[in-house]
Parts: C-alpha cells; sequence; structure tokens
C-alpha cells in the first residue's frame, strides 16, 4: 500500500505527517512512502533525509494525494496552491489519517463516506492504557504546554525564579494554571523548572494528586459535583460551580503574574473564564497564554493567532499554532503516533489494513467506512475515578485488636491484687530487690522506646551480651571441689562468657558499620 | 574487696548498662553506648572476682578464669565469623546459653544447701528456683529451635499439633501443680526435674508451632524471656544486678517483640502466650491472577537512569541472596547521576527487627537515606521508580482489602508509585501464602531472577 505525506496547505503549519524516522518504521510495516516535495522543510527535514530513509519524492502535489493512505495532520480544507479542496483531490476507496475535528466538521465526514474513502480522526482515539502511543491530542498537548510557557516568558519581563542579588531582591513569578490536562500539566512542569511558584486549577478533583506532584498548590472550589464526565475529558459544570469559579479566578488575577488558560471541552465552545474585569485588575507586564484560542479561546480579550497588550498593558496571547512552534519535535512525536496506529492496523506487517471494529481504539478512531459515516463511536468508560464510587473508596483502617477496656481493668485489678498479696506475706528482704525489679522494668520500658528502629538489631545483641551477667551468679556458685554444683557452675560461666564477649563484639561489628 | 565495695560496684555496673541502651536511641551516640556497656560488664566481673567468697576460692578460681578464658575464645570466634545475613542464628543461639545457664544457676542453687533460712525465705527461694529453671528451659529449648528453624536446618513450617493451645495450657497447668507440691514438700528432686522436662519439651512447642514469617517476632520473645531467666537467676541469689539487667533485658525484647506485633497487625496477647501466626491460612489464588509483565536488567537501568526519584524496598530476598552490596552500587551510580534514591524498610522486612537496616549499613548505605515505613509511605505517589527487591508480603496490597489473610497488616504502599520492579525468583507466594495482587498491576513489571545477579546487571548497565 502506498502512503503519501502532502506538504500542509495551511498557512503557518510548519508540522509534517512524517519524518525520515517514522518513515523508516512505514517501510518496515511493509508500506511504500511517498511524500511531497518540500513536504518537511519547515520542521527541518529536507526531501534528501526522506530520500535517504526510503521514501521517494513527488513534485506533483495532486499525485501525492491520490496514493491509497494520506497521512496529514490538519483537517482538509481548500487547497490554495491547486485551486481545489484537498477533499476533490483524495483517491475515491482510498483512506485518511489525519486531524479532522469530527464535531466541527460533519459536512466532510459525510462527503468522505460518499466517496468511500476509509477516514480516521486522531482527536477520537479513546483515551485508554493501550492507545496512549496514538494519543496525537496528548503529544501535541505537551508540546503546546511547554511552548506556552515560553512564549509567555518571552514576553513577561521578568526572570520567574526569585533571586536575591547584591543588586536586591527579585520576587518569584506566581503561575496560575487553569486545567490540568497534558497541556496544563506540561506547563506546570515547564514553568517550575523555570523556578516560578505554580499554582493550577481543575475542574476535576481527581487531578489533584498529578497537580501536586507536579509541586504546584491545587486551588479548589467549595462546591461539591461531578465533573469528569468519564472519558477523561471535562464537561460543562454547573451555574454554581462556574459562579464559584470565576470568583476564585478573579481573586487570583489580582495575585498571579501569569495565567495560563487549557480549559476546553471536546466539540463544544471554550469556556471563558477570564474576564475582561479580571485582566483589568491585574497587573501591568502580567501575560495571559490563551490555549484555548482555537476554541474560541477562555479569555475574553484573546484574538486567535494573535497578541494583543490590554489597556492596562496586559499581554494576551492567543497562539493557535502552539505545537507548530516547534515544528521538528512536533511532526516527530505525531509521526510517531501515527506510526503506532498503523502497527495497531497492520498486524501482519505487509502494508495492507485491518480495520476490526470490535477493537475500541479502531471503531473509536474511525470516522468513515464503507460509504457510511461512522463517528461519534459508542462511548468507552475510561476516567481514572470511577464515577460512583466515591464513598467507597474512603482507606480501610487497619483492623487493629486492642485490649478491651473489661481486659484492662481486669489486669490492672489482678496486679494491685497481687502487689498487695506479695506484700503482705513476703518478708523485707525479698520486697527490696522486688523494689528493684520493678523500677528497672519501667527505667527499661522508657530507655527501650527511645532506640531507634535502625538501631534494633544491635539492641538485641547488645541486650544479649548484657544478660550474660548471669555469669556473676555463676561465679558465686563455683567451689574449690569439683562437684555436681561446681561443674554446673563452670558450665554457665563458659557459655555465659561467650554470651557476653560475642554479644558485644558483634554489637561492635554492627555499629561500626552505620555510617552517614 | 569489702562487701559494700562489691554492691557499690555493682550499682554503677547497672547504671552503665542503663546508659549503654539509652546511647542506642542515636547512631551517633550507640558506640559510646557499646563501651559503656562493656565498661559496666568488666567492673561487674572485676568486682565479683574480687569478692570475699571468690577471693576465698583456691583451685576454684583457676577454673573460673579458664572458663571465661575458653567461652571468650569461642564468643569472639563466633561473633567474627557470622556474616551479617546470619545474625538471626547467632542472636537465636546465644539467647539459648542464657536459658541453659539459667537452668544450671537455678539448680545449683537448690541443691546448694549452705545458707540458713528462716521457713518464709526458705519458701520465697523455692519459688524462685522453680521459676528461674522454667523460664531458663523455655528460653533454652526454645532459642534451640529458633536457630534450626532460621538455619533452615528444621522446615521453617509451623508445627501444627491438634490442640496445641490446650497442650500448652495443660503443660502450664501441670507446672502449676508441680510448683505447689514442690514447696509444700520443701522441695523434692522428682517434682523440680518433672516440671524441668516439662519446661524444655514446653519451650520446643511453644516455638515449633510459629511459622517462618514471624521470626522477628519470636526472636525479639526469646530476648525477652531470656531477660526474665537472668531476673530470677538474681531473685534467687539476692543479686541486684542480675534483677536489674535482666529487667532491662526482659522489657526491651517485651517492647521490640510489641513493636513487631504491631507492624503485622497480630496480638501481642498472643504472641506472649505462643503458638499464634500459625492458624491455617487458606489462599485465595483463583481471586487475583493475571498476567505479569516481565522486564530486563537493560530496561530498568534505563528506568532508573531516567527517574527523579527511586524508592529501593528491600525483603528477606535480599538478605537471602545477599544482593546488599550491588544495591549499593546501584544507588552510588544512581546518586552521583543526581537520582534520589530513598529506601523504604517494613518493620518485618528479614526476620530480626531492623535485619534491613543491618544489611544496608554493612554496605555502607548511608543511614539517612533509610526510612521507615511511616516516612515514606505517603512519598510513594511521587516516586516514579520503585525496585521492591525480595519483599512479598510487606508490599502486599491485599492488607488492604478485608476478608484477606493478611487484612489490616500495615504495607508500603508501593503501588501508588509511577513504575514497580519486582525482583523475584519465580511466582511463588510469600511467607503468609498469600497471592499478591501487586505483580499482576498494570505498572508492575517483573524482573525475574536471582537478586544479586540482577542487581549486578543493572548496576553494569547504569
Amino acid at each position: 500500500m502506498l502512503i503519501g505525506i502532502p506538504k500542509e496547505p495551511m498557512v503557518g503549519e510548519t508540522r509534517v505527517a512524517a519524518t525520515p524516522k517514522t518513515v523508516e518504521q512505514l517501510i518496515k510495516l511493509g508500506f511504500n512512502v511517498c511524500i511531497e516535495s518540500n513536504a518537511g522543510l519547515a520542521a527541518n527535514f529536507d526531501d534528501a533525509s526522506y530520500e535517504a530513509a526510503g521514501a521517494s519524492i513527488n513534485t506533483d502535489t495532486k499525485s501525492v494525494y491520490q496514493s491509497d493512505l494520506v497521512l496529514k495532520v490538519n483537517p482538509l480544507l481548500e487547497h490554495p496552491g491547486q485551486k481545489c479542496h484537498e477533499l476533490d483531490m483524495l483517491k475515491q476507496g482510498g483512506h485518511l489519517i489525519s486531524f479532522m475535528a469530527p464535531a466541527q466538521n460533519q459536512d466532510q465526514l459525510k462527503q468522505l463516506a460518499e466517496r468511500n474513502i476509509t477516514a480516521m480522526s486522531m482527536e477520537s482515539v479513546p483515551r485508554i492504557s493501550r492507545s496512549q502511543s496514538m494519543d496525537a491530542l496528548s503529544s501535541m498537548a505537551n508540546i503546546g504546554g511547554y511552548r506556552a510557557v515560553i512564549e509567555a516568558a518571552h514576553h513577561f519581563g521578568r526572570f520567574f525564579t526569585g533571586q536575591i542579588t547584591a543588586a536586591g531582591k527579585v520576587p518569584p513569578a506566581k503561575v496560575l494554571i487553569i486545567g490540568a490536562g497534558v497541556a496544563g500539566l506540561a506547563a506546570l512542569g515547564a514553568a517550575g523548572s523555570l523556578g516560578a511558584i505554580l499554582r493550577a486549577f481543575d475542574t476535576r478533583p481527581e487531578v489533584k494528586e498529578q497537580i501536586n506532584s507536579m509541586g504546584a498548590e491545587f486551588l479548589e472550589v467549595e462546591i461539591e459535583e461531578e465533573s469528569g464526565s468519564g472519558d477523561g475529558y471535562a464537561k460543562v459544570m454547573s451555574k454554581a460551580f462556574i459562579e464559584a469559579e470565576m470568583a476564585l479566578f478573579a481573586e487570583q488575577a489580582k495575585e498571579v503574574d501569569i495565567i495560563i488558560t487549557t480549559a476546553m471541552i471536546p466539540g463544544k465552545p471554550a469556556p471563558k473564564l477570564i474576564t475582561a474585569a479580571m485582566v483589568a485588575s491585574m497587573t501591568s507586564g502580567s501575560v495571559i497564554v490563551d490555549l484555548a484560542a482555537g476554541g474560541g479561546g477562555n479569555c475574553d480579550l484573546t484574538e486567535p493567532g494573535k497578541v494583543i497588550t490590554s489597556a492596562n498593558g496586559v499581554t494576551v496571547i492567543g497562539y493557535t499554532d502552539m505545537p507548530a512552534r516547534l515544528p521538528s519535535q512536533a511532526s516527530q512525536l505525531y509521526g510517531t503516533n501515527l506510526v503506532n496506529l498503523l502497527k495497531l492496523l497492520c498486524p501482519e506487517k505487509d502494508g495492507e489494513l485491518v480495520i476490526d471494529f470490535e477493537d475500541p481504539i479502531m471503531r473509536g478512531v474511525t470516522v468513515s467506512k464503507d460509504g457510511a459515516v461512522t463517528w461519534p463511536a459508542p462511548p468507552i468508560q475510561v476516567a481514572a475515578a470511577p464515577p460512583k464510587k466515591a464513598e467507597d473508596r474512603s482507606p480501610i483502617e487497619p483492623t487493629k485488636q486492642k485490649m478491651s477496656a473489661a481486659v484492662k481493668y481486669g489486669l490492672g485489678a489482678a496486679s494491685a491484687v497481687l502487689v498487695g498479696w506479695i506484700a503482705l506475706n513476703a518478708p523485707a528482704a525479698f520486697l527490696g530487690h522486688f523494689t528493684v525489679f520493678v523500677l528497672s522494668c519501667i527505667i527499661g520500658y522508657y530507655v527501650v522506646w527511645n532506640v531507634k528502629h535502625a538501631l534494633h538489631t544491635p539492641l538485641m545483641a547488645i541486650t544479649n551480651a548484657v544478660s550474660g551477667i548471669i555469669v556473676v551468679g555463676a561465679v558465686l556458685q563455683v567451689g574449690d571441689e569439683l562437684n555436681l554444683v561446681t561443674i554446673l557452675a563452670l558450665i554457665s560461666v563458659l557459655i555465659a562468657s561467650i554470651n557476653i564477649v560475642g554479644g558485644f563484639y558483634v554489637t561492635k561489628r554492627m555499629l561500626k558499620m552505620f555510617q552517614k | 574487696m569489702q562487701a559494700g565495695m562489691v554492691i557499690t560496684a555493682y550499682v554503677i555496673a547497672a547504671v552503665l548498662f542503663i546508659m549503654a541502651l539509652g546511647g542506642l536511641s542515636q547512631q551517633e551516640s550507640a558506640r559510646r553506648g557499646i563501651w559503656l556497656g562493656i565498661i559496666g560488664m568488666a567492673l561487674a566481673l572485676v568486682a565479683t572476682l574480687l569478692s570475699p567468697k571468690v577471693m576465698a576460692l583456691t583451685t576454684g578460681l583457676s577454673y573460673i578464669l579458664i572458663a571465661m578464658l575458653i567461652g571468650s575464645a569461642i564468643g569472639v570466634y563466633m561473633a567474627k565469623r557470622v556474616a551479617m545475613t546470619e545474625m538471626p542464628e547467632l542472636i537465636a543461639i546465644l539467647h539459648s546459653f542464657v536459658g541453659l545457664a539459667a537452668v544450671f544457676v537455678g539448680v545449683n542453687s537448690y541443691l546448694d544447701h549452705s545458707q540458713e533460712l528462716t521457713p518464709v525465705m526458705k519458701n520465697i527461694h523455692l519459688v524462685e528456683v522453680f521459676l528461674g529453671v522454667f523460664i531458663g528451659a523455655v528460653t533454652f529449648t526454645g532459642s534451640l529451635v529458633a536457630f534450626g528453624k532460621l538455619r533452615g536446618t528444621m522446615s521453617s513450617k509451623a508445627l501444627n499439633l491438634p490442640h496445641r493451645h490446650k497442650l500448652n495450657l495443660l503443660a502450664l497447668l501441670v507446672s502449676a501443680v508441680m510448683l505447689v507440691q514442690f514447696v509444700n514438700q520443701s522441695g523434692n528432686d522428682t517434682y523440680l526435674v518433672i516440671m524441668a522436662l516439662i519446661a524444655l519439651v514446653f519451650g520446643w512447642h511453644l516455638v515449633a508451632s510459629i511459622g517462618g514469617a514471624d521470626m522477628p517476632v519470636v526472636v525479639s520473645m526469646l530476648n525477652s524471656y531470656s531477660g526474665w531467666a537472668a531476673a530470677a537467676a538474681g531473685f534467687l541469689l539476692g543479686n541486684d544486678l542480675l534483677i536489674v539487667t535482666g529487667a532491662l533485658v526482659g522489657s526491651s525484647g517485651a517492647i521490640l517483640s510489641y513493636i513487631m506485633c504491631r507492624a503485622m497487625n497480630r496480638s501481642f496477647i498472643s504472641v506472649i502466650a505462643g503458638g499464634f501466626g500459625n492458624d491455617p491460612i487458606v489462599s485465595d489464588d483463583d481471586e487475583e491472577e493475571g498476567e505479569v509483565q516481565p522486564t530486563t536488567a537493560e530496561e530498568v537501568a534505563s528506568l532508573l537512569t531516567n527517574a527523579r526519584s527511586v524508592v529501593i524496598t528491600p525483603g528477606y530476598g535480599m538478605a537471602v541472596a545477599q544482593a546488599q552490596y550491588q544495591v549499593q552500587d546501584i544507588t552510588q551510580k544512581l546518586r552521583a547521576q543526581g537520582v534520589e534514591v530513598r529506601f523504604g524498610i517494613h518493620p518485618v522486612a528479614g526476620r530480626l527487627p531492623g535485619h534491613m537496616n543491618v544489611l544496608l549499613a554493612e554496605a555502607k548505605v548511608p543511614y539517612d537515606i533509610v526510612l521507615e515505613m511511616d516516612e515514606i509511605n505517603d512519598d510513594f505517589a511521587k516516586t516514579d521508580v520503585v525496585l521492591v527487591i525480595g519483599a512479598n508480603d510487606t508490599v502486599n496490597p491485599a492488607a488492604k482489602k478485608p476478608g484477606s489473610p493478611i487484612a489490616g497488616m500495615p504495607v508500603l504502599e508501593v503501588w501508588d508509585a509511577k513504575t514497580v520492579i519486582v525482583f523475584k525468583r519465580g511466582m511463588a507466594s510469600g511467607y503468609a501464602g498469600v497471592q499478591n495482587p501487586l505483580f499482576f498491576m498494570d505498572n508492575t513489571k517483573m524482573l525475574f531472577g536471582d537478586a544479586k545477579a540482577s542487581c549486578d546487571q543493572i548496576a553494569s548497565n547504569l
């Protein structure tokens, strides 16, 4: 099967659907690969390197589109160079894999189906563990999150990290990330490693741990609400919740220097989270990066694709092409996602596609097949937190067997009676020893509780050695005559000496090893 | 030396012993502590040898010195030879010596009629003899069995006689009857011998019916018994130094057993009573089956290099494979690369309290990166890679599930980490006989083979 990689016709697009590295992998899967001339130029891959990887170079755009399988980055659009729609150049009954924005382009899906083109949309890869290697949204969002921080740093006139220098103190930048998906977490990582103070907000409480793991503070709203939609993405929240979160943002806007918003809900316009009033309350020189600009933006002032400065000097960055700003990396990651999908689709490595609708990944990704639109696929539940089980998940307390109060009092009473009996019956000489015994037990109790856990083995060895003190008793029993008593006493002396010397020696050996 | 000076020396020795144990609260002061202990012991011995009664001896004194010299030579030889992994055995056999010495001292004190006693004191003396011999005998055989089990010369499986609790109770009751008879008849050899035999069998049965996994508790329990045996000998000789020391050791061992019990979620009372840990355990293997993901040393090495934070949780398997040096090698290399490496030690890892700490210390792992379970449990979620080296029950998530045989036992929650590497010989279950669902988790990879060889390969790939 021949794979065609056209040069992306979209203005400003720098990415390409295959790199020399992924071309090699595609060829290993049994495919032939044909690259449109200069397709990878903007991503720093020249035709020669593709040729070296085993692809053929074609200067005729139309014939590239006529390949059996076309791999692209962006949804189909009017091709400026060819004066026709990309759709019209595709081969009847062929295959297409690309980002397609199926929710927004339902007409296009119909047209693809009419032409009997099998189309797969990279947005529709279900979010399950097995499909992570094909999740292009995540790999692009990762790049976007990183780039957002870099763009913010470029427009922000200060350090991210706090410093105390001879010329005075520099406060650290405070960064607020809204939406802790892949992009948000990547942004947290990037901003954190630059030294900023991190705060993050998300409507899904299950991401709290992930946010904390990136070293950020998780801002919470005091309203309980079910917010994951079960497919790993966020959903639209209730009015009360939105009001509470807006109040939180308004408060935060006054404090933070940089806001990066990533809030998107699949198939819906991005929610407006940062109002013009909030921007006006921010200090001059602050930066807002709106990663949702492509979906209409999370900020009132966002102009998609542009950087604007508000009246009070706040920069609002609305670039919609963040991943394309790291073109080589983005192409490589996207290309690898495609290769991983094709590995699944082509199990025999013979260059032929096998599409099995029983497989949830293949079912999810396919949007048009055999002349019919197959989007959207039936949902699969994947979110980390099971929605209804919240109450059952409370940690199980270790069931310790505690002494019941009755037993405790019983023991107390029994020992009181015993002590009383001893006091009444025993002679003074015995009571003296008894006093010593009781006090020693108490001293032992306090001393031993203080011993570090790590030193428990040396503790045992040393107590072993000192319990050899029984040698004193044995020595006093030895007589001059070698009778039974003396022999037994001498054996005791001998073994107790083993104990003393061996115990101390081995304790010393162990303690010598403990070092910092 | 006058009697008063001897007693004063004993008091000083007792204080030095207390300070010696107190010194163990910190690694820094521990070494000073042991010197205090040695000085105390030397002081007590010299004072005893110089006491009027011993000074009066002629040939007896030379016998004593010869016995001491031979004993010391054997002690040094044993302590020098022992490998750190064999420490539990050594300690067990040393306990048996104290037990045996206590029996002999008790018997001697009974046979020695030189002292004239009032009738009341005579009775008390007989009770003391009886108890001293009883505790000593139990300690003696119990420690021997523990030694055999730890050595592997005896099966580490719990002996499961029918009605074992009733047997134990019967032994105690018969011994109590013997005690009453013994005292009533103002000392009768027959009763003493019968009781001694019962006590020997009782001690053997007590430890024999405890499974290998509970050995840390058993060893500390025997430590405690050996202390009480010494204290009993102190009572019967009217020697306060023996009482103080015995009480110290006794309470130390009791506290250690209590700490171990808590770590395994077992009842302290049932341990002291003995024969715990042997309730038949039903393993529900069929429930937790799944597929394991095997991995290779090279893959583990690359995972470790790319990690930011690594926690190593060793278990008895590391001790068996003697892999502590290789583990330290990995630790050093990773730390040199800027990876944060820490150790998480479960309180009952190994066969002795603090066993893992000793092994790691032997390999010169810095002790400030060796943390206890409670210190590290919350950090697993932030950990990239956990290496589980020869541990099983102490990292078993089944403990969090009610109904599991180990339910409620506190465990190292390693499964919260991003990746868990389990070093294991094969798929056998741990001592508790419970299948470990950890092995089948998505973020768990199994590295099969001998822990030492695996660690070696990883270290060479770092």
